[in-house]
């Protein structure tokens, strides 16, 4: 009900051309992070680092409520040109719910499982962001390594995993490890898809890369120049080629309009070229310094 | 004169010394406690939470027996054997961790109540052993009644900035340079080497008097 009103409250500023300044509509330090739900003259958003003020956020518009804000976000949908319709998919990390929305509203018989670590952000989303579950969307207060881990004893496989649980500014280290991402993997169909919003600058660049290497063999590299983050697709199985990826993009396009994503640019900038140093030592459960790899 | 002052500063520098290395030992095996468990138990608070409980629970033991030990005819040697047993019960950490946390893993759902057990299963028995080192350490170097709280003043100083360099030099440099298993070794070793020196000197001591 709140967001009738905050969309109203939107709705009205935008007729005042004047409105611009951003108004704090929420903040809470929770267990894990400061989060600050802001507003300006059309949208909402969700903050975890009031230092970095572009990078760490969710945000909505609430009289275009589909419309993706962020580049990364829409850069995350490019999964769909591997596996266009799964039927089971895993969100790591909820934010303000935009990825598990937009899934759950695109794919009417999949089944969607998102975890997220922090019980503030679930009940920020639900209040500023209009996020809800249903009997298909699913949101579990856990750690998402704890998650994945027991869920290799239960049947569900998952054709579409995603990891975008790098929002604040500390990376929580085990979920960037070799033994992390075969867990992953293990959860995973034959033929599954991987994709994980994360990072595309500093020593951990390299690191990164080799660690996704080490666990999915070769994997497509999307980056655009709009944002700073670089989306990895990995797949449980050997890559599909391009013109595979075209097509889906082609299936996708109109459907995908209303979210403000340009699949149809994706397909050619998905990469596979190894442009980071090889010598570098995979991350693993016993080496995993990724916030000090990042620092550099 | 001169020659058993000298000495009698070697002694008071290796006591010092053990001492450091017990607080610098505790402080960095807790912080590694955080990244053995977070594989099976997450990152959650309540992790850390586990983490913390069981080492203040295993230091307050540990100061008990340590008072306890220092009453039975205290010796360098002794002490130094403190510090070799806190190795020998340290080391096998490294290999016990993984079955250890799959077994705890497999039992207790609640990640709260599994890093807990498991937090105990790895970490007391080390950290009962390390607690000792302070008390022992004070009633080695006091030698009258007068001086007590200022040898154990500069005692606890002394193991508390351990302490404050082995969570810095863990967070900062070791997890970067090294594998959790390697600096967990690397503290057994450091602990017996200290232990041994400690034991040797203790003996030449006791042959001497």
């Amino acid at each position: 009900m709140r967001c009738r009103h905050v969309a109203l409250a939107a709705a009205l500023l935008s007729a005042v051309p004047a409105a611009s300044a951003v108004e704090v509509l929420h903040r809470e330090r929770s267990l894990y992070q400061t989060i600050l739900i802001t507003e300006d003259r059309n949208r909402i958003c969700m903050q975890f680092s009031v230092r970095e003020h572009q990078r760490n956020q969710s945000c909505f518009n609430p009289r275009h409520p589909k419309r993706m804000v962020f580049t990364y976000t829409r850069m995350m949908m490019s999964a769909l040109l591997i596996e266009p319709e799964p039927a089971n998919v895993l969100i790591a990390g909820l934010g303000g719910g935009t990825l598990p929305t937009a899934l759950h509203d695109l794919l009417p018989e999949a089944r969607i499982d998102t975890v997220e670590i922090d019980p503030a952000v679930v009940a920020a989303a639900r209040e500023f962001f209009d996020f809800s579950t249903s009997d298909r969307l699913a949101v579990h207060v856990r750690d998402a390594r704890v998650f994945v881990k027991r869920a290799a004893a239960d049947p569900v496989r998952y054709d579409l995993v995603m990891l975008d649980a790098f929002g604040g500014d500390y990376i929580p280290e085990h979920l960037m490890t070799r033994e992390f991402l075969d867990e992953v993997r293990a959860i995973m169909t034959d033929g599954g898809v991987l994709a994980a919003n994360t990072f595309a600058t500093s020593r951990l660049y390299d690191h990164e890369s080799e660690t996704y290497r080490a666990a999915f063999g070769m994997f497509f590299n999307l980056r655009m120049r709009q944002s700073n983050n670089r989306v990895i697709l990995a797949r449980n199985g050997p890559l599909p080629p391009k013109a595979e990826l075209r097509a889906n993009a082609a299936a996708w396009r109109d459907r995908l309009k209303p979210y403000d994503v340009p699949i149809r640019q994706f397909p050619a900038r998905l990469s596979l070229a190894t442009d980071w140093d090889m010598t570098r030592r995979p991350l693993t459960d016993q080496y995993a310094p990724a916030n000090l790899l990042r620092g550099d | 004169m001169a020659y058993r002052a000298s000495w009698l500063n070697a002694r008071v520098l290796l006591v010092n010394a053990l001492a450091f290395s017990g607080g610098f030992s505790i402080m960095s095996l807790e912080l590694l406690g955080g990244r053995i468990l977070a594989p099976w138990f997450g990152g959650s608070i309540y992790v850390w939470g586990s983490i913390i409980t069981v080492f203040m629970l295993a230091l307050s033991v540990g100061y008990l027996i340590g008072g306890r030990l220092s009453l039975r005819a205290p010796t360098l040697g002794k002490f130094g054997g403190i510090l070799a047993t806190g190795a020998v019960i340290l080391y096998p950490t490294v290999h016990l961790a993984e079955p250890a946390m799959v077994w705890v893993f497999e039992r207790i759902e609640d990640p709260r109540y599994g890093s807990l057990v498991a937090s105990l299963i790895l970490f007391v028995a080390p950290t009962v052993v390390l607690g000792a080192i302070s008390p022992y350490s004070v009633r080695l170097l006091v030698r009258q009644r007068e001086e007590s709280g200022k040898v154990a003043g500069t005692l606890y100083f002394v193991s508390t900035l351990g302490s404050a360099l082995g969570t810095l030099a863990t967070s900062f440099y070791f997890v970067l340079w090294f594998e959790i298993d390697t600096i967990v070794t690397g503290l057994a070793g450091l602990l017996l080497a200290l232990g041994a020196v400690a034991i040797a000197v203790g003996v030449n001591e006791e042959a001497r008097s």
